[in-house]
């Protein structure tokens, strides 16, 4: 999933600061699982503002709905219904979210309440790892399962470097060596003999450095 | 292939090698390199020029590697993967060799979390391994990474290649595997992490020797001179990558703090003539974390020249 994380309420409070009729949009997909920008996290951040408003004697309107998928455009006319003289969306969702809003309100305002950060998995509760930058040619098949353009942090291709040791990685010993697990598994799997074999040059062209991608599903289209 | 290389001629004749490292300035200040590249030319084969090491900006490798050929010296260059696509890198290949240049050391580059700009972007386009069989493709095929076009045989980089291994490094029984990976994309010669746990080392060598790869490449040990237990202990805790046995730094320790620098100048020397008597070793390369002027002492002592 997508994985977030709210924003500083002091960097909210700036971003928000002159607005005085706000809708507050969460999303109830990859936010709401990651405890960033789901229905709960909306209610929170409204009583949060409407306290501070209050001490500071600001007034400000602060409604909320929290769209099931803010990333798709039939959800959004409950975002569209839900607003009402508003002067500016603020968006809990992704960073997917708030453009699909900003696109959608081309004359409203709309900011980000929440720091998208990566996709992920939650690896213990209130812990979650990223596992996948969306390179567009996944390589997980030879390597165990374990990505090493993700889980290295220099995103090596044949073999670790010189900075692994005991299992971490040498850029801070909370950070597990994605190499030695690539190791590990294929150790496991019986298949280390892949490791003797030179990986090529990657094509990141399918990844981001090709220019923003787009994906055409012709089967798909109506 | 033969190259204008001192070190490659010194090695294929069956001489112990010695090279050292010169780290660039902190400054565009040449006399510092020339300065250093003066200290050391009587006494080495080679001068290793790194390449922005521990991801602190420093003078380009590439320029400072000119600034040792233009006295004299057969500079090592450094080439990180950390900083540069496959564009820079390919590019500064032909220009290296173009300058003179007649080593490269290929290296994927310590993180730039350690250095003075940890919010920079990494690259990271290639690794070691890639960047080797790209070094080695552009010498003997004259052809670019993925690009059918052909440089003329007569102006392609004449490079002799290195890469770095570290002994000391988890997965321990991949370390082998990773050298024989290295050979096979090019290494011609290797530089070893600093080598303070000789035991590892010596076991590390069996494995090679083992998989029939000390005959395939030349294995330069790293030595490095300590300065003081607190060095020691730094190097232990800070440094990636590194192995520092609790023996070493009690050794250190045990001179008093005017008698340290000369226990690591001893402890040096004998471990470059422990490494001598290595089956596979062919030489040494000095790491002198700026304490150049230890290194003709160093070499001295320990009867290299
Ligand atoms: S190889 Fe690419 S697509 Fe597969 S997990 Fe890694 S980044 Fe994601
Ligand atoms: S220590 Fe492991 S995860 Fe970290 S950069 Fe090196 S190989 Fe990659």
């Amino acid at each position: 999933m997508i994985v977030g994380e709210r924003k500083p309420f002091e960097e909210i409070q700036s971003l928000l600061r002159g607005y005085k009729k706000i809708l507050l949009a969460g999303c109830g997909t990859c936010v709401k699982v990651c405890f960033a920008g789901g229905d709960k996290e909306v209610a929170v951040l409204a009583s949060q503002l409407g306290i501070a408003n209050n001490k500071a004697g600001v007034k400000a309107r602060i409604d909320q709905v929290t769209i099931e998928r803010q990333c798709e455009n039939e959800f959004i006319d409950e975002a569209a219904r839900a607003l009402n003289g508003h002067d500016c969306i603020m968006s809990m969702a992704c960073g997917a979210g708030v453009q699909m809003l900003a696109a959608r309100f081309p004359h409203l305002p709309v900011l980000p309440a929440v720091n998208t950060t990566f996709l992920g998995l939650l690896d213990k509760q209130g812990m979650f790892l990223e596992n996948c930058q969306g390179c567009g040619d996944c390589v997980l098949g030879r390597f165990g399962g374990v990505c090493p353009v993700t889980r290295c942090s220099k995103s090596l291709f044949n073999g670790p470097c010189g900075g692994s040791a005991s299992g971490v990685c040498e850029i801070d010993p909370s950070v597990p060596c994605g190499w030695q697990e690539i190791y590990d598994r294929l150790k496991a799997l019986g298949r280390l003999d892949t490791l003797e074999q030179t990986e090529p040059p990657k094509n990141w062209a399918s990844a981001r450095h090709g220019g923003p991608r787009k994906l055409i599903r012709e089967d798909n289209i109506l | 292939m033969t190259t204008n290389s001192n070190l490659q001629r010194v090695l294929e004749s069956g001489g112990f090698a010695v090279t050292a490292e010169c780290g660039p300035p902190r400054s565009a200040d040449p006399d510092i390199v020339i300065k250093k590249g003066l200290l050391l030319k009587k006494h080495v084969d080679a001068v290793n020029v790194t390449d922005n090491q521990t991801a602190i900006v420093r003078m380009g490798s590439l320029a400072a590697s000119a600034l040792l050929k233009s006295i004299g010296l057969d500079p090592v260059w450094q080439l990180v993967c950390r900083d540069r696509n496959r564009i820079a890198i390919q590019s500064d290949i032909l220009g290296a060799a173009a300058l003179g240049i007649n080593n490269m050391l290929c290296l994927s580059g310590d993180h730039q979390s350690f250095g003075n700009q940890p919010h920079a972007k990494n690259v990271f386009d290639l690794d070691s391994m890639q960047l080797l069989g790209a070094a080695r493709d552009l010498r003997d095929s004259g052809r670019f990474i993925y690009d059918s076009f052909e440089i003329p045989p007569a102006a392609r980089p004449g490079l002799f290649i290195g890469a770095a291994a570290n002994p000391f490094a988890d997965p321990f029984e991949f370390r082998a595997i990773r050298l024989a990976k290295k050979i096979a994309n090019g290494a011609q010669f290797i530089q070893t992490q600093c080598i303070f746990n000789l035991p590892k080392f010596t076991k590390w060598m069996k494995a090679v020797r083992d998989r029939g790869l000390a005959d395939k490449v030349y294995i330069l040990g790293g030595v490095t001179p300590i300065k003081s237990a607190g060095m020691a202990l730094y190097m232990k805790d800070k440094v990636a990558g590194m192995d520092v046995p609790d023996e070493v730094i009690k050794r250190i320790k045990g001179a008093p703090k005017d008698k340290q620098r000369e226990e690591g100048v001893k402890l040096c020397v004998e471990t470059i003539q422990k490494l001598r008597k290595i089956k596979g070793v062919a030489g040494v390369h000095i790491m002198a974390i700026e304490w150049e002027e230890a290194v003709p002492e160093i070499v001295e002592a320990a009867g290299l020249r």
